[in-house]
């Protein structure tokens, strides 16, 4: 064979080591998935498991999802103010600032901060746990790690987010409005009728309540498939954490584009 | 139940880990009630056997049966099972850094029986004063030592009262009064409880004062078996060399590599 020949044969090998090499790696994620479901029949009948994961999921991450929303909020009611004003349509901000949250910031936003605060410990903790061999200890305690450990994790993380990004819109619409009627002069009242005339329980709530749930749910899959498959060094949980976030980041954009094509298409 | 005069009996076991071949048809039996120590230096797969034993791992070929069952054909909760009947010491100790020590004694009594919470506080604490750390039940892993960690983590391994327990390395990085307490700990319990202890090791002297039976591995193969004063006495050069603890013999002190002269002239290429 010629070198030319054999640098290509060479370069196409690479090419389809790398491809097996993701097929194995989604193939992994989606058994590790199936795994996590089997557990939750488990998970019922061990509720306080899920208790403590909800607290250290969730309530944890309330905190910075409740500042970031008021702020996000208060800056589309100063954007949405200026760019409504021009047309001398500031009674509709109401609608503006409700609309944004609720159908789009709320759940892509709590869920990018999500897999930051929550999504990145769990990588950490579950890669942790591997490398300091207390998942094998489970198993030879002839304990399920997956089920014991994981599914409660998971289980949290889906039912965490839908809320957290309801808070997220709600302290939002708190901020448009503490800025667009409190320091703006816009009326109160045509702030909130306007509102509750044009957001729809269906079209713009449970559409953002579903995001969410997806959002939910891929986050946490993804930051538990990173910690559960991480090599047990240092540096391969360091590199499976920022996966996590990398991952989770741009898995919540993409899905985001799909849904809203999907949910708001004509 | 098996009743045969061996708990474990591996036969013909194969394993390699990428291109590297770890066992290449290893026969070890680890006879009912003394203690079995496996030896060999760093790297042998001494803690690769105790997971293929523990059935965390699955030989190429070859079979494990302990207490009468080939490990590797049980189905997942047939495993889960016979784990219940093995206890497994690791080398961190591998204790749950989230709850206490005591929780972390409990947990397995509270996952495999309905035993009361009174009753379970009394067995832990028991478990506990056996190891002689029941001072320490409230603290969190975090605040033991590593003699300690290692002693909270053999009387988790002992909560269930199991048929064997295997020590992964159990005295590597101890000071010397810890590893007099584990060596006493071993003996007392594998004696009192009538246990069958499985030791990996590379820790010559302390091991051999407390085998019955030794078993010295080395690339990939049993090298010799006996008794420690036999295996201490041993001819064989490559178990004079590692028993000893000398720098060259059959297992050199150079890694293989090209000559010096090549790597020092060749550029760095």
């Amino acid at each position: 064979m010629t070198a030319p020949v054999k640098a290509l044969m060479d370069q196409l090998a690479r090419l389809g080591r790398s491809g097996v090499g993701v097929l194995e790696h989604l193939g992994r994620a989606h058994l590790l998935l199936l795994s996590i479901l089997g557990g939750l029949g488990d998970l019922v009948r061990r509720p306080r498991l899920l208790l403590i994961q909800l607290f250290s999921v969730g309530v944890l991450s309330a905190l910075i999802v409740a500042v970031s929303g008021t702020f996000v909020g208060m800056v589309l009611g100063l954007q949405g103010y200026y760019i409504l004003s021009q047309f001398g349509a500031e009674q509709t901000l109401g609608v503006m600032v409700a609309a944004s949250l609720v159908r789009e910031l709320g759940p892509v936003v709590a869920a990018l901060l999500f897999a930051g605060r929550a999504g990145s410990a769990l990588t950490a903790e579950i890669g942790l746990m591997k490398a300091t061999e207390q998942l094998s200890g489970l198993e030879m305690m002839a304990v399920d790690p997956i089920k014991r450990i994981l599914t409660p994790r998971f289980a949290a993380g889906i039912i965490s987010m839908p809320l957290l990004a309801a808070m997220f819109s709600a302290l939002g619409v708190m901020g448009g409005y503490f800025v667009g009627v409190g320091l703006l002069g816009v009326d109160d009242g045509a702030f909130w009728s306007q509102m509750q005339a044009k957001i729809d329980t269906y079209d713009d709530v449970l559409n953002g309540v579903i995001k969410s749930l997806v959002f939910g749910l891929v986050c946490t899959w993804i930051a538990l498939f990173q910690g559960y498959d991480a090599d047990p060094t240092s540096v391969g949980v360091s590199r499976a954490t920022t996966r996590t976030v990398v991952h989770s980041s741009l898995a919540v954009l993409g899905l985001d584009f799909i849904l809203t094509a999907l949910m708001f298409g004509e | 139940m098996g009743t045969e005069k061996n708990l474990v009996t591996i036969k013909g076991l194969h394993y390699s880990r990428g291109d590297k071949v770890i066992f290449d048809g290893v026969d070890i039996e680890i006879p009912r009630g003394g203690i079995t120590a496996i030896m060999g230096p760093s790297g042998t797969g001494k803690t690769t056997l105790l997971k293929l034993i523990g059935g965390q791992l699955r030989p190429a070929a070859g079979t494990i049966h302990v207490d009468g069952e080939d490990v590797h054909r049980l189905s997942s909760s047939e495993l889960y099972k016979l784990r219940i009947k093995m206890g497994m010491l690791f080398q961190t100790g591998a204790l749950l850094t989230d709850i206490s020590v005591f929780d972390n004694v409990a947990y397995p009594l509270r996952e495999h029986t309905n035993l009361p919470e009174s009753m379970i506080r009394k067995l832990v604490l028991l478990k506990l004063e056996a190891v002689g750390l029941r001072g320490v039940w409230k603290q969190m892993p975090n605040q033991l030592s590593g003699g300690m960690a290692r002693r909270v983590a053999l009387a988790r391994a002992i909560a269930l009262d199991p048929m064997m327990i295997m020590y992964d390395e159990p005295f590597t990085g101890q000071d010397p009064i810890s590893m007099g307490v584990l060596i006493e700990l071993i003996r007392a319990l594998n004696d009192a409880s009538g246990l069958t202890s499985v030791i990996v090791s590379h820790d010559v002297e302390e091991t051999a004062s407390i085998a019955d039976l030794v078993y010295v591995i080395a690339n990939g193969r049993v090298v010799e078996c006996g008794g420690s004063k036999e295996i201490l006495g041993s001819s064989n050069a490559w178990t004079r060399q590692f028993m000893r603890g000398l720098a060259d013999g059959p297992v050199p002190f150079h890694q293989d590599a090209p000559p010096l002269v090549e790597d020092l002239l060749g550029g760095g290429q």
